[in-house]
Order: C-alpha cells, then sequence, then structure tokens
C-alpha cells in the first residue's frame, strides 16, 4: 500500500491497514539505533521545528532522537521560550515558524484539536505529539508496536487501560489503535476518571482493577496527575493507590505473561509500585526504545516530497 | 505505465551458469574467500546475493557470510517522489569493517542504486574494498561507476526496461527486454 | 404619507388571521387591512409573499458600548433589519454593562441615530452583572427597558435571585434568565457527551441547565413572579418548562435557531464557529426541542446574536469565545428546518417570531391591528439562497451556517411606517 496522508493527528481518522502499515515500516527502523554509526541520511537538508507548549522530557527527545537519526535538522521550541508567553497567538506563532522554511512540524499543546488547527493553517506535515485529552497518536502506536514484538500479533488480545482515562490523549489513542487491531479494551478506575459515555469509543468499563487483571494480555496503567486532587476527582494519593495503583499483591491475580505498560513518566508508589514497574512483566523501557523507531518511521513516511518527475533508476521505479 | 515483452535475455540455466561463473571469478581474484561477504541489494539483489554465496561456499567448502542492504533511506530522490517507498530491513549477518564486500544487484543502469549502497555500507564501518556484481549491465551510467562481476552486458534503450525475475520472489528466473508503450 | 401592501397573504395570529389581501399604512400606523386601493399610497407588490407583523428578536447582543469592533448598536440594528427584524432586544451585558437609567437611555439613543430596527435594551438585573447586589431596575424600566437579565452570566446567589424576581413584578416585566449551574458546568467547553469524550474536551452536562431551570422556576412559582428562560437547549429543560407551564406557572421560554438545527457533531473538526453556550448539545436534545416546539411548549425563537472578533474565534477551540451571530440567518434556517420540515405551520412561525416575543416583553409591536405601529416584515418563503457571511451587515462573521442553502428570505421591511429594507438594501438610516 501506500501512505498517503500528510499529517498524523490522530489514530481515530487511520484506517487499520495505515496503522499496520506504520508498524511495519517502524520494523525497518528499529536496527538503525544499533548501528555503529546510527543515522541514515534521509531526512538531510530536512528542517524539523518540535514545538512544545507543554513540558516534555520523554516524547521531546524521543522526537529529536529520531529526527537527528534520520539526518534532519532540528529545532526545540517550548513554550517557556516561545513567543506565547508575550500574547502571540498559536497561528501566528506556526506561520512565523513556517515562513523560516521548516519541512515538518512536531507539536504539542495543551487544546484538544490544537495540531489539526496547525494543521489547517500550515502547508508542511504536522505531527500530532500530544493535544490536550484529546490524541496522542505517536505513543499508541509505539504501545502497538512493543505489543506486536512480544506477542506477534494485537488480534484477540484483551487490554486494560487503568487510570486517569478522562483527561489521558494516551488512552484514547490507545483505544482507537487496539480497538482497530481486533483488541479487546476495558477502561479501568474511579467512575470520577471515567469519560462520559465511554461505551462510546467501544471499550468496556470496569471500577474493579483486581478483577480486571485477571484475564487480560496486556495492562497499561496512566500517570495520575497530583493536580486532579484539587478537583477532586479522588480524596487522596494514598487512597487512590489502594484502589487502582497497580501492586505485586494485586499482580498475583493476572495472566502468567501478563505485560504491563506504562507510557511514563512515573509516579513510583501511587500508580505503580517500583518492584512492578522494574519487574520481569514491565516493558516500559521497551516502549520507550520502540518509541524512536515508530516516530523515525512517521518522520520518514510524513516526509514525501511533491512528486516532480520520473523516478531515476530502473530499480527505483519498481520498488 | 504498460510495458511489452520485446525479447528474452536468459531463462533458468543461463542465469544459473552466470551465477555460476561470477563465484568462479570473486574467488579467483580475491585468491579464495577468506574476509569476504556478499551482500544483496534489496529486492532482488537479495536472492541473488544468496546464490552467488552458495556456490562460492560450495568450492571453497566454507559457508560465505550472505546480508541484504536495503538502500531505501540513502536514495538521493525521496525528495521528489510523492509518497515514501516502503522501507526494508538492513541485515549484515558480520561487521563489515577490515572485509572485503562483493555488492551484488540485479541490474546495473544510472549506478545511483550502487551509490546508495556504498554510502550505506560506509556507515556500517570501513570495508577493505567493495567490489560490485550484477546480472545484467545495461549502460546509460549517470555516476563514475562500473561493475567488477557481469553476468550479461545487454545494450539497451532508455526506454527499454530490463525485468529480471528470480524464483524466490516472482516464482521464475528469467530476464527479459521489456519496452515502455505508454 | 401612505404606503399599500398589495395581495400578499397575511398571516397575524394576534388577531387570528391568515388571508390574502391588502395592508394600508397611513402615518406612521396600520390603518386598515382588507382588499384596498388607494392611488396616493406608495405601492409595495407582496404577491406570493407573506406579509406578517414585524419579527422581534429577543436575544442579541449588540457588543456596544465596550467592544464596538465587533458590533454596534446601529450595525446590529441594520442587520436586524437585513434579517427580517423590526425589533430587537439587547442584553445588558456590555463594557459597562446596561443597568440603570443611563445606561438604558444611552442604548435608546445609539438605536434611534441608527434609524434601522428598533433597539430595546434589557438591563442589568445586579450592578455590574456580578450578581451580588441589585441594579436600578425601576430605573430603568421607566427609562425604557423592557426586561431585566444578567445574561452570559447566571445569577449563581439564590436569594439574590428570588428578590430580582420579587422586585421586578412591581413594573411587571419578566426577568430572561441565563440558566446554568456554574460549578458543574465547570470548564466545560462544549456538550458533554459521546462527542466531548472523543474529543478529549471538558463537557457541559444538561443537567447544569436543567438544574438552574429547576431553581428558577421555583423561584418564580415562590414570588408568583414572571420568568423567561432563555436559549433552553436540553430535553430536561423542556420537561420542567412543560410541568411548570402545565401547573400554571408564570414561566416562559426560548430556543435558538442553531440549538434547533445543529448538534455536537459540530464540534468534531473543532471548528469554532461552532462553540456556543449553552454548547450543540447531542442528537436528543435537539429533538426533544423541535418535538417542544411543535406542541406549543416553546414561546419564542430568539437568534441570542453573539458577535466576535474574527482573531479571538481564530484560535483554539478551548480558548475561544462562546457564541455565533444569527440576526441575518434566522429567518431562513427557521424557514428552511422547521417550518419548511413541518414542525411548525407559518402561523407558529409568526407567533414564535414576532407575536409571543411583543407579548413576552410588553411591546406595542408585533400585530396588524388596526392603530398599531406600522411594523411589518414581508418575506418570500420559497426564496433560495446560500448564506455568504461576508455579505452580512452585522461586524462580525462567526456564522454557522456559512455557505448553507437555505429556503425562506426577506424581502421588505417597513418600520414606524417606513420602508426601510427592501430587495436586499436598507435604505436610509445612518
Amino acid at each position: 500500500m501506500k501512505f498517503e496522508r500528510t499529517d498524523l493527528l490522530g489514530l481515530e481518522d487511520l484506517t487499520p491497514e495505515e496503522i499496520n502499515f506504520i508498524l511495519e515500516t517502524s520494523e525497518s527502523f528499529v536496527e538503525i539505533s544499533e548501528r555503529p554509526i546510527k543515522k541514515v541520511p534521509v531526512l538531510r537538508g530536512l528542517t524539523v521545528v518540535n514545538l512544545f507548549f507543554e513540558p516534555s522530557t520523554r516524547t521531546r527527545t524521543s522526537f529529536e532522537l529520531a529526527e537527528k537519526r534520520l539526518s534532519a535538522d532540528t529545532v526545540n521550541i517550548s513554550a517557556s521560550t516561545s513567543s506565547a508567553v508575550k500574547g502571540e497567538t498559536l497561528k501566528d506563532t506556526a506561520r512565523n515558524i513556517e515562513a523560516m522554511s521548516i519541512d515538518m512540524l512536531v507539536v504539542r499543546h495543551s487544546a484538544p484539536g490544537a495540531a489539526r488547527f496547525l494543521a489547517d493553517v500550515l502547508s508542511c506535515p504536522v505531527i500530532n505529539a500530544g493535544d490536550g485529552s484529546h490524541e496522542h497518536p505517536t505513543q499508541a502506536l509505539l504501545d502497538l508496536f512493543t505489543v506486536k514484538k512480544k506477542r506477534g500479533s494485537i488480534e484477540g488480545l484483551k487490554v486494560a487501560i487503568v487510570g486517569d482515562i478522562l483527561h489521558s490523549r494516551v488512552a484514547r489513542s490507545n483505544i482507537w489503535g487496539f480497538t482497530k487491531l481486533g483488541a479487546r479494551v476495558i477502561v479501568c478506575g474511579p467512575p470520577t476518571l471515567i469519560p462520559p459515555e465511554a461505551e462510546s469509543l467501544g471499550v468496556e468499563i470496569s471500577y474493579d482493577l483486581v478483577r480486571t487483571i485477571r484475564d487480560v494480555d496486556i495492562i497499561m496503567m496512566l500517570r495520575i496527575q497530583t493536580e486532579r486532587l484539587k478537583e477532586c476527582f479522588f480524596p487522596s494519593i494514598r487512597e487512590y493507590a489502594e484502589l487502582y495503583g497497580l501492586d505485586s499483591e494485586k499482580l498475583k491475580s493476572a495472566k502468567s505473561n501478563v505485560i504491563i505498560m506504562h507510557p511514563g513518566p512515573l509516579n513510583r508508589g501511587v500508580e505503580i509500585t517500583p518492584d512492578v514497574a522494574d519487574g520481569p512483566y514491565s516493558v516500559i523501557l521497551e516502549q520507550v526504545k520502540y518509541g524512536l523507531a515508530v516516530r523515525m518511521a512517521v518522520l520518514y513516511l510524513l516526509s514525501g516530497g511533491e512528486f516532480k518527475g520520473e523516478n531515476s533508476d530502473q530499480k527505483w521505479s519498481d520498488s | 505505465m504498460t510495458t511489452r515483452e520485446k525479447a528474452s535475455i536468459m531463462d533458468k540455466d543461463d542465469i544459473a551458469r552466470a551465477i555460476r561463473r561470477i563465484a568462479h571469478e570473486i574467488i579467483e581474484r580475491n585468491k579464495g574467500a577468506k574476509d569476504l561477504v556478499v551482500v544483496g541489494i534489496r529486492s532482488r539483489g537479495a536472492p541473488l546475493a544468496k546464490r552467488i554465496a552458495n556456490v562460492m561456499g560450495e568450492i571453497e567448502g566454507t559457508e560465505i557470510p550472505v546480508g541484504v542492504l536495503d538502500i531505501t533511506l540513502y536514495r538521493d530522490d525521496l525528495q521528489l517522489v510523492a509518497t515514501q517507498p516502503i522501507v526494508g530491513r538492513t541485515d549484515l549477518p558480520v561487521p563489515i569493517a577490515d572485509r572485503i564486500v562483493i555488492l551484488v544487484d540485479d541490474v546495473l543502469y544510472t549506478g545511483r542504486t550502487v551509490r546508495a549502497a556504498m554510502d550505506e555500507l560506509m556507515d556500517f564501518g570501513r570495508p577493505r574494498a567493495i567490489q560490485l556484481a550484477v546480472l545484467i549491465d545495461r549502460g546509460h551510467r549517470e555516476l563514475p561507476i562500473r561493475a567488477d562481476y557481469v553476468g550479461k552486458n545487454v545494450p539497451t534503450s532508455a526506454k527499454e526496461i530490463i525485468s529480471v525475475r528470480v524464483i524466490e520472489v516472482d516464482g521464475e528466473d528469467s530476464v527479459k527486454v521489456e519496452e515502455m508503450v505508454s | 404619507m401612505k404606503i399599500l401592501i398589495k395581495n400578499g397573504r397575511i398571516v397575524d395570529p394576534s388577531q387570528n388571521l391568515d388571508s390574502h389581501g391588502d395592508v394600508l399604512i397611513e402615518d406612521e400606523r396600520i390603518a386598515r387591512i382588507g382588499s384596498i386601493d388607494d392611488r396616493e399610497a406608495t405601492l409595495v407588490d407582496a404577491k406570493g409573499l407573506v406579509v406578517c407583523p414585524g419579527l422581534i428578536d429577543m436575544h442579541t447582543h449588540l457588543r456596544e458600548p465596550g467592544r464596538e469592533d465587533e458590533e454596534t448598536i446601529a450595525t446590529g440594528a441594520r442587520a436586524a433589519i437585513a434579517g427580517g427584524f423590526t425589533s430587537i432586544a439587547c442584553m445588558a451585558n456590555t463594557e459597562p454593562p446596561i443597568e440603570g437609567e443611563g445606561g438604558t437611555r444611552f442604548v435608546l439613543t445609539k438605536a434611534r441615530q441608527a434609524r434601522a430596527a428598533k433597539v430595546y435594551p434589557v438591563a442589568a438585573v445586579t450592578k455590574g452583572l456580578k450578581g451580588e447586589a441589585l441594579a436600578e431596575i425601576g430605573s430603568a424600566i421607566k427609562a425604557g427597558a423592557v426586561a431585566i437579565s444578567d445574561d452570559g452570566l447566571p445569577i449563581r446567589n439564590s436569594s439574590l435571585m428570588r428578590r430580582a424576581l420579587e422586585y421586578v413584578s412591581i413594573f411587571g416585566k419578566p426577568v430572561l434568565a441565563h440558566c446554568e449551574d456554574l460549578a458543574l458546568s465547570g470548564n466545560g467547553v462544549m456538550h458533554e457527551g459521546e462527542v466531548s469524550t472523543v474529543l478529549g474536551m471538558r463537557g457541559i452536562p444538561a443537567e447544569a441547565e436543567a438544574i438552574a431551570i429547576a431553581r428558577d422556576i421555583m423561584l418564580a412559582v415562590l414570588t408568583r413572579s414572571r420568568l423567561h428562560v432563555c436559549h433552553l437547549s436540553t430535553s430536561q429543560g423542556v420537561e420542567l418548562l412543560h410541568e411548570a407551564k402545565r401547573k400554571g406557572a408564570a414561566v416562559t421560554c426560548e430556543v435558538t435557531p442553531h440549538h434547533l438545527v445543529l448538534t455536537d457533531e459540530s464540534v468534531r473538526t473543532f471548528d469554532t464557529a461552532m462553540k456556543v453556550n449553552p454548547p450543540l448539545r447531542s442528537q436528543t436534545h435537539v429533538a426533544a426541542l423541535r418535538r417542544a416546539l411543535k406542541q406549543g411548549i416553546i414561546d419564542a425563537i430568539a437568534s441570542d446574536h453573539a458577535p466576535h472578533a474574527l482573531e479571538e474565534k481564530d484560535q483554539e477551540f478551548a480558548l475561544a469565545p462562546f457564541g455565533m451571530i444569527g440576526l441575518e440567518t434566522t429567518l431562513g434556517v427557521v424557514c428552511t428546518h422547521i417550518y419548511h420540515e413541518g414542525i411548525i405551520s407559518l402561523r407558529s412561525m409568526v407567533e414564535l417570531l414576532s407575536t409571543n416575543p411583543a407579548r413576552i416583553l410588553g411591546l406595542n409591536t408585533g400585530t396588524l391591528k388596526e392603530g398599531s405601529p406600522a411594523d411589518v416584515t414581508i418575506f418570500d418563503p420559497r426564496l433560495e439562497w446560500v448564506v455568504e457571511p461576508s455579505q452580512f451587515q452585522s461586524r462580525s462573521r462567526n456564522c454557522p451556517f456559512s455557505g448553507w442553502k437555505l429556503k425562506g428570505k426577506v424581502v421588505t421591511v417597513i418600520v414606524d411606517g417606513r420602508i426601510v429594507f427592501r430587495e436586499g438594501e436598507i435604505i436610509g438610516g445612518s
């Protein structure tokens, strides 16, 4: 198949074929990070801007490394150094950056739809690195890729996503991704953190973690943000951890080959205890490792130029 | 684009003979198979590389390491194409530093593929030498590159296409000249 | 000066009238209805057209004073004319708010100068719209305010709401209530439901409206005062109002065109033109509102015309202000999607857009009875047109119906016996 998208804004509107194609392409990029020279020239001469309106170490670093390993020139703009504080609008900020002949934009923003808003305004490809509670497509793709590496296939698996579903873009993108590839998804958390009409996303709902993890293949723990405490979504961190934190005691009821995932950064001792996070079922570091390959694949697939003429080699016209 | 078959150049036996001869030439020129690694360029160079290495192994009574190279990420025209071509895995079985790499492809034409392949190889280490083996050399070079081992030289016009088919990919072994008709 | 409107279909619910005939206007008043010939009069041919009492939009925001870049009383009054309205009521939430005698007089003066639609001020209920103390309601009403409202903001304090209802009953005017439990709507930016869940946006539950409506109905019953519920948007709200009316409470309500034809699905593309409060609801609520309209539970249709500057709407959905303009699309949208779809009759449409708003606000218009002010709207219910906001009289462009093909458009507007709009053009005015 051909990948004909010019932006990656979310998984909701991708077809299963497109998701699988990105995952297959990612496979070819894993090995690059194991080479003596961890760099290929595919994005040589292209400038990629990482525009982050929210603090992020992990995602930004992952994107930046992926860009560098593809030989792109990268610029990082974070909210603290951007014009956002001077009252410039998102649209103006993005247009000004584009005017400097950039070739791709990776954007993280607290407003749902911000990436789409920019994709509509800009002519260069836009990659959504998280827009509010809406989507975080590359995170879900790397989660899918990690599971595929571990289990061979997504189809038929049962996945529990646990924690603050209401505010989680990771949960939304993963719900689309896993269900599109044929997995069953159960969202689990306190009712206060399960979004209204969540069933409409095609998931089952559970408020009981212990019962939920009994027969699932994958447990994906979400980060719980302590700011939610102020809005009375739960009474205390201690009580949250007791009910919805994953510890070795609760894990005893899980399947023997269960996979534990976490998008990071971890709140050790809150949603996950250190022994579980570092234990044999955890694939948290593999998620990080594969994240790089998946982001390289996405950058590569979206970097296509405009078709200007015949391919110059016999091989290249048939590949 | 549609094509019309013009002439059959090689059949199964011709290809087998050419591979056998190339394997012999490689061993002769390198005085054995020591430090050799055969690397095929995806997609049809890969099975050809395997076949050459097998023949070499038979002759020398040893196993010759074979790798496969996907040169997509090193192409010089990626900014010109509308949708990005599919990327395959590169898989080199041994470090290539200080080895002699026999690069294998099906057709040598503009030379751009070989340029890309050499660039990629260099990123894996510094080989002692790179030698190029192709089944068909059809001329029309755009870069100063020539093959060390050639199965068959086929003079062509730019309108023609050399269609190499191999059992591993296409279910048959054959080389044909085709002509673009539109 | 005389005007003779010939051969129109005259629809005037105030006199139970729906027949073909002529309307004679003399000295700013309706002189006679019947089969009339008058050689001295200016002729207005209304063949194939509907002639009805001037339409009244009882809920608009004109932004003057404070945000004249978005709308002024004059441009709003012109937009009203272009949309077929002879009268509009404008809400108090300007900067500073329309409050007491001074604010009321300011609006009336500006409106008179505009010489377009009549503009009736709605004065603030509380000082500075702060919801803390009563504004000088009596002075405002004496100066010409037709109702009181803190619209845009609900009055959180139940005791204060009770006082307002009690106090305003001296003057026989209603409180126009924006019913919303602010704590429950929280930081919501759209209707809470499936779509908000998919988009990851904070939702405003239907109950935020319904709870506030329930409280205000109870207070209206308690105080035996008149309550008018603005921009009803939920099925729960419909039920509450239905029940209250059944029990004889003095409550009325309005619904906007956008809540009757748009759902929260429109927000899926993060289009800020679709951001409004109350938010566009789900299909269930829209269906309930349409049913309520059919059953006669709804008293009025009002645009809640809320102009916003382009740059304010042209940003992230969460940051964009709530509100959409509607003066120039209301008649077309209601005609196309309510009347032509068989939800209501032509008579009901005129009731909802003229007779009832006049009754609720106590205006001397909204009727073609002999001797009443000659405010007349003539429209073609079959005329097809395409909504093109760049052509609007309004200063703002935040219209959710841009590009829509509508059936039904104003042809001629007469205010106080003066033709102010004819063949797509505003005549005179400033």
